[in-house]
């Protein structure tokens, strides 16, 4: 977009003031491959595919053959810990001014060193001028692709794969962004993509779309007309001037016509109603500012209503705004709101994306890497290695506004499965995982940051503490605090950056970061030791619970589920506790617990239901190791199973904190088979199942969860939900539908959450749901 | 008389006005008579509001004498005006009498008959004041009377000094309403009030718009149709204006190119919804030129329109790629961004007040014909009338919008012109002087 001509005879003396180290930018330039560029008129953007070599935690259990009772293994660790490597593929995107691009160009061709990449996919209307330079440089063979069909490609691509990935503008609202649910169907959407003109395309599938119109008056008339007008030659400055100008100086309002509204067709008085009207009648200067400001909104409105005229005529209610015209800036941004919310009066929202920019060089690179089947995976973002959403407000925060003029990021990782919505949500087009948007929400966003920080110290600790013998732990574990901490301080100035700021988004930024540095596992240990020491109480709670009258199992089981989840090294009253008083057992947990009622306190109409016929099958999200999952729920869970319901147990396939994960609860129920006939015939029968959830968050998407999980679920007709523990069904799910019957149960472990919701800390929350009868 | 308002900076008038100002000192109640004396009705009574005239001349049935009866009874009293104030331009009609007896002559007031030879004898008020002497409709009857109407312009920003001269001379004596639209009806209706004690009859411009252009087009049967079309409309050689029959009308889409743009769906006489607007209009198109030219008047911007080049100015298709983008099927001569050469120095340099003026009229007039376009697709209609003074001795967007419909809808869209552009709102007002307010 921006002045081609000024960028290039900046180029030279430029190269040289590149300040941050570029490895940091180019990573993982040795396994490169499959490169494509989109280059702009003053922003190139780069794409690769690279694979990441990370440390990865695995169990394994001892003594596999020989079955050796509980008594024997006395003092020795049920499983071994292990750390491998493991190769996961990775994409990388990088953003920076065309300046660099020479310098960039360097950097890549002495870094790359065993690429087998023979082309370069190239898009943007700077492609053809930067060819031989490229195929110069990186001896590389440049191969050009329709600027279109790499955008389309591009959205698809991210708005499948980036929850949150789109956006409604507001200005005046306290927060600027407010993010939208991705809808499990992205299809059909309308993209208005305003470069020097405008082209609305609809797009009907992932390879089927359609330019259905267009228009001349776009960010090249703003430009165009705005130089001529003002004299000012950048398009920055443009808009800049815009920004401070008064439209109403230049252009004929309704009111100077009429002298005030024109009511009976509900036209107000402030309405333009014919641009730089004024202008035409009045024999004076304009400012610079005024004209510009005018340019803009004749512009922006012009652009809005046919977006709507086409909207309606395709009857499409989803528009995504892109181009150079729109690309972070919030006066754009503004005004085409503005404009669409008048024309279609709020029946059509104007959408933008967080990674508008990159689409050209996603849809590039997915062009090239057609064979590796990019569009089977699911991807994340890595929030580690993402720079986030660019500043809104640049005069509110001008040390954002210096690092656009830099480099920017975005990486996404391939996931291991497929991720599907849960199949028994009531609605997944308005199932929204988080409870409280912190983007919206000050007080929450200021208390949840503070935490964060607050926990780092001891996040670091326990990071060092489990790899004391491996090299470089401490010196790794501090980098890892810097990394978080800049995230954090970026939240706290940007809550936007990574779409809605909410505790699972801090939490799994904090997951990236450690992973970043090689901590695939800070609680491996403290799991194992608790794994251990849970199991050997596992046969005594079972036998304490089989003795007693129906009513008071029930109770008991419930009250040994919830006992269970205060075992919870995320939360910090308890890991304090947890760290200061070993001997705190499951029966001092018990007594912490608040009496009935609870907070939120369902369980009389659980009973009722218990008594009635048995439920077809329960999917349970577990939540923590050690006493939580051994003996809260397998004591739980084996009441069922002996109802006759099956039981799906469904766990992260990852570690975060100190969650159970499929691997570990794989050896646990192992374990508890050998001790407990009504496990081992379940998982023989199978009758139980343990299904890995696609997830490595201490919350829970259920928008986002492994495909085999949702087969597992619709085969087995599964008819009771059961979410534990606070990141799950707190934070997040709280407010989740589901078709069918639905448990939620926490303790509330912090108490300015449990204050929140009106209780103190240590709260239960009961909540059994039965969804409406159709 | 009033309209001598033009000519107040104009050096040889003093003299008439003096003898007018005592002309009007005429006592009212004469106005009112002469009026009521002249009573003979032509052929063609009562087509207000242009409905079916024809059946009222068949039957010579006792109501329609009633009606004639009523109609002499309830004949506004001369002058005959209707007045549309918009953003830029103020339209006046005037309807004079051509069928004034020897009698009536006599009985006349002074003031009227300066009016009447004011405005008939002259074509310019002043500097900026025009009577459009090839729209003038004669041999038309109105009321029962048969006389020619006027069609006269003149800029908004000179209404002051027109208001003025209803104050100096006392117009208001003349006991007659003043029917006004556009957004000035209401904007300046105090200033007529207080300056020069004249009430308007305020009238929404929409109504008088649609109004105004099915009587013209209902009157307007012999000598030059009113509606006419482009043949050929994309092929420059063959294009050729081309009268339509604008007979069965409904539905229509009715595009008002005034300072701003409306565009309405008019289904029937009385039914029609405005559909949209948009502010890229006329001003947009004077206001640009003006800025980027330095000129100063339409006629200016326009003669400059039509020396130009808009290819230097604007981005065009094949600048991007060479060609046609066949992928989308979009030619190479078609703009792909208005003003996008003007991104770049040495181009802003060598460009010509022309191009710019060509450009600027070329992108308004493209956009129009776009949001046109869309309107039509969404309401299902096909046919579209384009009115407004923007396309006033404007053939370049006439036959541009004309292009436009029909290529980009492959021919379904046809575009329709009216003679009498800019002043159907006049017109609508004029028709309402016969409606108690």
């Amino acid at each position: 977009m921006a002045l081609s001509g000024g960028a290039d005879r900046g180029s030279h003396s430029m190269d040289k003031s590149i300040t941050l180290p570029p490895d940091e930018i180019f990573r993982n330039l040795e396994n490169a491959k499959r490169f494509a560029i989109d280059i702009g008129g003053s922003l190139t953007k780069l794409a690769y595919y690279s694979t990441v070599q990370h440390k990865v935690a695995k169990v394994r259990s001892f003594d596999h053959s020989a079955k050796v009772s509980l008594q024997e293994t006395d003092g020795d660790p049920l499983y071994e810990i292990s750390v491998q490597e493991e190769i996961t593929a990775r994409l990388h995107f990088i953003k920076f001014e065309n300046a660099y691009i020479e310098t960039c160009l360097d950097f890549i061709k002495d870094h790359l060193v065993n690429t087998e990449t023979k082309v370069i996919k190239a898009t943007g209307g700077g492609a053809h001028k930067f060819k031989d330079l490229i195929e110069k440089k990186l001896k590389l063979k440049v191969d050009k692709e329709d600027e279109m069909t790499c955008l389309i490609k591009g959205c698809n691509f991210v708005l499948k794969n980036i929850p949150h990935e789109a956006f409604v503008y507001a200005k005046h609202a306290d927060s600027e962004f407010r993010f939208q649910n991705t809808h499990p169907d992205i299809f059909p959407y309308l993209l208005i993509n305003i470069g020097s003109g405008v082209s609305i395309v609809k797009v009907e599938s992932e390879d089927k779309f359609e330019r259905i119109g267009g228009s001349s008056i776009g960010g090249g008339t703003f430009w165009g007309l705005g130089a001529l007008l003002t004299k000012t030659k950048r398009f920055d400055e443009l808009l800049q001037l815009a920004s401070k100008g008064q439209h109403t100086n230049v252009d004929m309002l309704v009111k100077d016509i009429y002298g005030g509204a024109y009511g009976s067709l509900g036209l107000t008085g402030d309405l333009i109603a014919s641009s730089f009207g004024k202008s035409a009648t009045t024999d004076k200067e304009f400012s610079k500012e005024d004209m510009a400001k005018s340019l803009l909104h004749m512009i922006s409105n012009d652009i809005g209503q046919l977006a709507c005229l086409y909207a309606k005529l395709h009857n499409l209610t989803r528009v995504y705004f892109g181009g150079f015209f729109i690309r972070g800036h919030p006066v754009t941004m503004h005004t085409i709101t503005y404009s669409i919310n008048f024309f279609t009066k709020g029946e059509v929202q104007a959408l933008f994306l967080r990674h508008e920019g990159y689409l050209g060089a996603i849809g590039a690179f997915l062009k090239g890497a057609e064979e590796d089947n990019p569009n089977q995976y699911s991807w994340g973002e890595n929030y580690a290695g993402s720079s986030g959403l660019m500043s809104v407000s640049p005069e509110l925060n001008p040390v954002q506004r210096a690092r656009s003029g830099t480099f920017d990021m975005l990486e996404m990782d391939r996931l291991e499965r497929q991720l599907v919505n849960l199949p028994l949500l009531q609605d997944p087009t308005s199932y929204i995982p988080d409870t409280v948007d912190l983007t919206e929400d000050a007080l929450s966003r200021d208390y949840w940051l503070f935490c964060f920080e607050d926990a780092l110290d001891g996040v670091v600790k326990r990071a060092v503490a489990s790899q004391k013998d491996q090299p470089k732990a401490v010196e790794r574990a501090e980098k890892f605090r810097q990394k978080y901490c800049h995230k954090l301080q970026t939240l706290r100035h940007q809550p936007f950056a990574y779409g809605s700021l909410t505790v699972r988004s801090l939490l799994d930024t904090r997951e990236h970061c450690l992973n970043e540095f090689n901590f695939p596992d800070p609680y491996s240990k403290i799991k194992q030791k608790e794994n251990d020491m849970a199991l050997k109480y596992y046969l005594k709670v079972v036998k304490s619970v089989e003795e007693l009258s129906w009513e008071q199992r029930q109770f008991t089981l419930v009250k040994g589920l919830l006992a269970g989840n205060v075992f919870d090294w995320g939360a910090k009253a308890v890991s304090d506790v947890l760290e200061s008083d070993p001997d705190f057992g499951f029966e001092q947990a018990k007594q912490q617990l608040q009496e009935r009622p609870w907070l939120v306190d369902a369980y009389n109409q659980w009973i009722e239901r218990m008594k009635g016929p048995p439920h077809k099958c329960a999917l349970f999200f577990v939540d923590n190791s050690g006493i939580d999952i051994i003996l809260g729920v397998f004591p739980f869970i084996r009441e069922l199973l002996i109802r006759g319901t099956e039981v799906v147990l469904a766990s992260n396939s990852s570690p975060a904190l100190n969650d159970v994960t499929n691997s570990e609860l794989q050896i646990l129920t192992e374990r508890i088979a050998a001790m407990d006939p009504v496990i081992q015939a379940a998982l023989k029968e199978d009758r139980l199942a343990l299904v890995q959830n696609g997830s490595s968050s201490p919350c829970l998407d259920l928008s986002r969860l492994d495909k085999v999980l949702a087969t597992v679920v619709r085969e087995r007709g599964t008819d009771l939900v059961i979410i534990e523990g606070m990141g799950r069904a707190i934070h997040t799910n709280y407010y989740a539908m589901f078709s069918c019957e639905s448990l939620k149960l926490a303790v509330i472990k912090n108490s300015w959450l449990a204050e929140r919701l009106g209780g103190k800390i240590f709260s239960v929350v009961f909540k059994y749901e039965v969804p409406p009868k159709s | 008389m009033e309209l001598n308002g033009f000519n107040c900076d104009g050096e040889g008038c003093a003299e008439e006005q003096e003898e007018e100002s005592t002309a009007l000192k005429l006592p009212r109640s004469k106005t009112d008579t002469t009026c009521s004396i002249i009573a003979t009705p032509g052929a063609d009574s009562a087509a207000a509001g242009g409905s079916a005239p024809k059946e009222q001349r068949m039957s010579k049935s006792t109501p329609a004498m009633l009606r004639l009866d009523s109609l002499k009874k309830n004949r506004p009293p001369f002058p005959w005006f209707g007045m549309d104030i918009g953003g830029t331009l103020v339209k006046l009609v005037y309807f004079e009498p051509k069928d004034i007896t020897a009698e009536e002559e006599q009985e006349e007031v002074e003031s009227l008959k300066s009016i009447r030879h004011y405005l008939t004898s002259h074509t310019a008020y002043g500097k900026t004041g025009i009577r459009d002497v090839h729209l003038e409709l004669t041999d038309l009857s109105l009321w029962g009377r048969k006389g020619s109407l006027h069609f006269i312009r003149f800029p908004t920003h000179e209404l002051p000094t027109f208001i003025q001269m209803g104050r100096d001379k006392h117009f208001s004596s003349l006991h007659t309403t003043l029917c006004a639209t556009g957004g000035g009806a209401f904007k300046y209706e105090e200033n007529f009030r207080t300056m020069a004690n004249l009430q308007l009859l305020k009238l929404d411009e929409l109504d008088c718009l649609v109004k105004g252009v099915l009587y013209i087009d209902s009157v307007v049967s012999s000598g030059l149709s009113e509606c006419y079309y482009f043949e050929h409309p994309t092929e420059p050689d063959r294009c050729e204006q081309k009268a339509y029959n604008l007979e069965n009308p409904y539905p229509l889409l009715l595009v008002n190119i005034g300072s701003g743009v409306s565009i309405l769906a008019v289904y029937s006489k009385d039914n029609y919804k405005r559909v949209t607007g948009t502010s890229l209009g006329g001003g947009t198109f004077l206001g640009l030129c003006c800025l980027l030219t330095g000129c100063s008047t339409f006629e200016e911007a326009l003669a400059m329109a039509t020396e130009g080049e808009s290819t230097r100015v604007d981005k065009l298709v094949r600048d991007i790629y060479g060609g046609d983008y066949e992928r989308f099927g979009l030619p190479g001569w078609a703009v792909a961004s208005s003003f996008g050469n003007m991104i770049c120095k040495e181009k802003r340099d060598s460009v010509s007040k022309e191009d710019l003026a060509r450009a600027t009229l070329i992108t308004i007039t493209n956009n129009i014909g776009s949001i046109t376009r869309m309107c039509a697709l969404n309401e299902n209609i096909e046919r579209v009338v384009f009115v407004g003074n923007f396309l006033r001795v404007n053939t370049l967007s006439m036959k541009l919008l004309a292009y436009a419909l029909d290529y980009w809808s492959k021919g379904q869209l046809k575009a329709l012109f009216l003679r009498h552009e800019g002043y159907f709102g006049a017109v609508g007002a004029l028709l309402e002087l016969t409606n108690p307010s």
